[in-house]
């Protein structure tokens, strides 16, 4: 196949008009692709392989059920499970609910909107770990929620919100702790996704009467949908990863799979088990991945475009 | 950011509009007060923030909280690694994912759809999970508990989304400019140096900041692939249960203190980098 075939199969990604070189050097993008290939060859294909063959290995390197059976067996692994699920199926939705809601206010035309974007996107130089801390000054015991419920006089000792004996508010603190953090990064994707919509559909629907809903409705969010996807799939990846907002804040009283991980690595020093839970956030991301690009398809080359 | 405050709609009825400044200015409260909160209490004196009802002004300014942290054992060490870590990073990760990110921009070939495909599917996986069956190949390559073990998983976690952005920075860059310094009778290797790199630098630029900041934030790689060498955070990480609350608040702002300030450097590339990558 020539370079001019390619570039026709490529589709709407050509639309940058990768000039036809002459077909000589036809050998060099694979050259300046192969240091890439290379390495995401050593550390990400080749550890995914290791993962699987440690999960299934016992201590001594024999093939056995064993770390799987210690995972599955362990006291924290339904509640790590379940926190984690549940976890994201709280914050993602808020956080995609809210981040349209910003991302639709800067582009309403405020005053302005310049400086709110870089306030908003402050967050995402933020890490989770540092997010963590910060909501520990605020939910804490003496810390600042509770001062101010004392300088109120609602309550002298104020409330134990990262106590274990309240699942719920420990649960609830380290949801506005990453929604805190997190949600400025599907602001950004779902902010540049309403900035290519063009906007003479939206004039087009308001010419028929559209009222803004309407037009929100039928023209914008199924134009958003490549979006939403990338952010959705971004956000889930990182949801099953949580891991230090929630040590942070509550230690292992609120366990979750990554923190397990961890736990059985470096406490238990088991890297088997902590490879077993490798894989199962691994699986996990896969197939919810798998269920975005089902359930807001996208063409594969509107996909590639992002 | 002019794109933002340019794309409008002029024709919303005005009545409402107050509405949406009250919405703005609470949600930019919502993010900015626990910055200033963790700010307040890692400059306030222990004596004072150990007390109840803390002050929610800075009453007493002082940095021995931000003193004791950074002097106490295995902080400064960690600062100078996770900066060690950051520069391995995103030196490893330009010279890795640059030229691909350029090949991107610049030629048809085939495959070029498969290895987009591979590059989004990398950036839709757990890769710091990885850092756990990492551990057997470091160890056998006597790479475990050293700074560059840390570097070689954040170039992992950095390359895919390096590559993107350097493609969308040299698609901006005019092709035509490249061929006048070819036909000027500049080498290929001269016209991408003298005349692509250039132009190319800022966003080249905006794309190591973010890998930077990537490198900075990690934590689950770091404190896996380390036991003496730890990074800032994974030094705060395993701190955190036995260390007193002036301690845990001082490491929170010092990890929060580069985000606030690249951040700013970055802001304009922010859209290169999450939005729409190769057009």
């Amino acid at each position: 196949m020539t370079s001019e075939a390619a570039a026709t199969q490529v589709g709407p990604t050509v639309a940058a008009a990768p000039v036809a070189r002459p077909r000589r050097r036809v050998i060099t993008p694979y050259v300046l692709l192969a240091p890439t290939v290379l390495f995401l060859a050593v550390f990400f294909a080749w550890p995914m392989l290791q993962a699987l063959v440690l999960a299934f290995q016992d201590a001594s390197g024999a093939w056995s059920l064993a770390p799987i059976q210690r995972m599955t067996g362990d006291l924290n692994f339904s509640d790590s499970m379940r926190i984690t699920l549940v976890f994201a199926a709280v914050v993602i939705p808020l956080q995609t609910v809210l981040a349209l809601g910003m991302a639709l206010l800067l582009m309403s035309g405020l005053r302005g909107a310049g400086v709110f974007l870089y306030l908003w996107a402050i967050p995402l130089g933020i890490s989770d770990l540092a997010s963590g801390v910060v909501w520990l000054s605020v939910f804490t015991d003496r810390g600042y929620i509770n001062s101010i419920l004392a300088g109120l006089g609602v309550s002298d000792t104020g409330f134990a919100f990262l106590s274990y004996e309240n699942p719920i508010s420990l649960f609830v603190c380290a949801a506005v702790a990453e929604l805190w953090r997190a949600t400025s990064i599907v602001m950004v994707i779902l902010l540049s996704g309403l900035q290519v919509i063009p906007r003479d559909y939206g004039e087009a629907a308001e010419v028929f009467g559209a009222t803004s809903w309407q037009r929100f409705r039928h023209v914008t969010l199924p134009l958003l949908r490549p979006s939403l996807q990338v952010a959705l799939i971004l956000r889930t990846i990182l949801a099953f990863q949580v891991f230090a907002v929630v040590i942070a804040l509550a230690g292992r009283q609120l366990p979750v799979l990554a923190e397990e991980a961890y736990h059985f690595y470096y406490d238990i020093r088991s890297p088997n088990v902590a490879a077993a839970y490798a894989l199962l956030i691994m699986l996990l991301s896969l197939v919810f991945t798998a269920v975005y690009l089902r359930l807001l398809r996208v063409r594969d080359a509107e996909l590639a475009r992002r | 950011m002019a794109t933002a405050s340019t794309a409008i709609s002029h024709r919303r009825s005005p009545p409402k509009r107050w509405n949406l400044y009250v919405a703005a200015v609470a949600i930019s409260l919502f993010i900015l007060i626990p910055i200033y909160l963790i700010a307040v209490a890692a400059f306030t004196p222990r004596a004072v923030l150990n007390g109840f009802p803390k002050p929610l002004l800075p009453v007493a300014v002082s940095t021995d909280t931000m003193q004791a942290f950074l002097s106490s054992r295995g902080v400064g060490q960690s600062v100078v690694n996770s900066l060690l870590v950051g520069i391995i990073t995103l030196v490893l990760s330009t010279v890795l994912g640059a030229p691909a990110g350029y090949a991107l921009a610049r030629f048809a070939f085939r495959g070029r759809d498969s290895f987009q495909l591979l590059i989004l599917m990398t950036r839709a996986f757990p890769i710091a999970i990885l850092a756990v069956p990492l551990t057997v190949t470091f160890i056998n390559w006597n790479l475990y508990d050293t700074l560059w073990a840390v570097a070689l998983v954040h170039t992992a976690l950095a390359l895919p989304t390096t590559v993107l952005i350097t493609a969308s920075v040299f698609v901006a860059v005019p092709v035509d400019l490249e061929e006048a310094a070819l036909t000027l009778g500049c080498t290929p290797i001269g016209a991408f140096t003298r005349v692509a790199m250039p132009l190319a630098l800022p966003g080249l630029a905006a794309a190591s900041i973010f890998t930077f900041v990537l490198s900075w934030n990690e934590v689950f790689a770091s404190v896996i692939l380390t036991v003496q060498n730890r990074t800032l955070p994974a030094q705060v990480l395993t701190q955190l249960d036995n260390s007193p609350l002036a301690y845990k608040f001082a490491g929170g702002f010092a990890l929060i203190v580069p985000a606030l300030i690249f951040i700013f450097f970055i802001r304009r590339y922010l859209f290169n980098m999450w939005g729409r990558i190769v057009r």
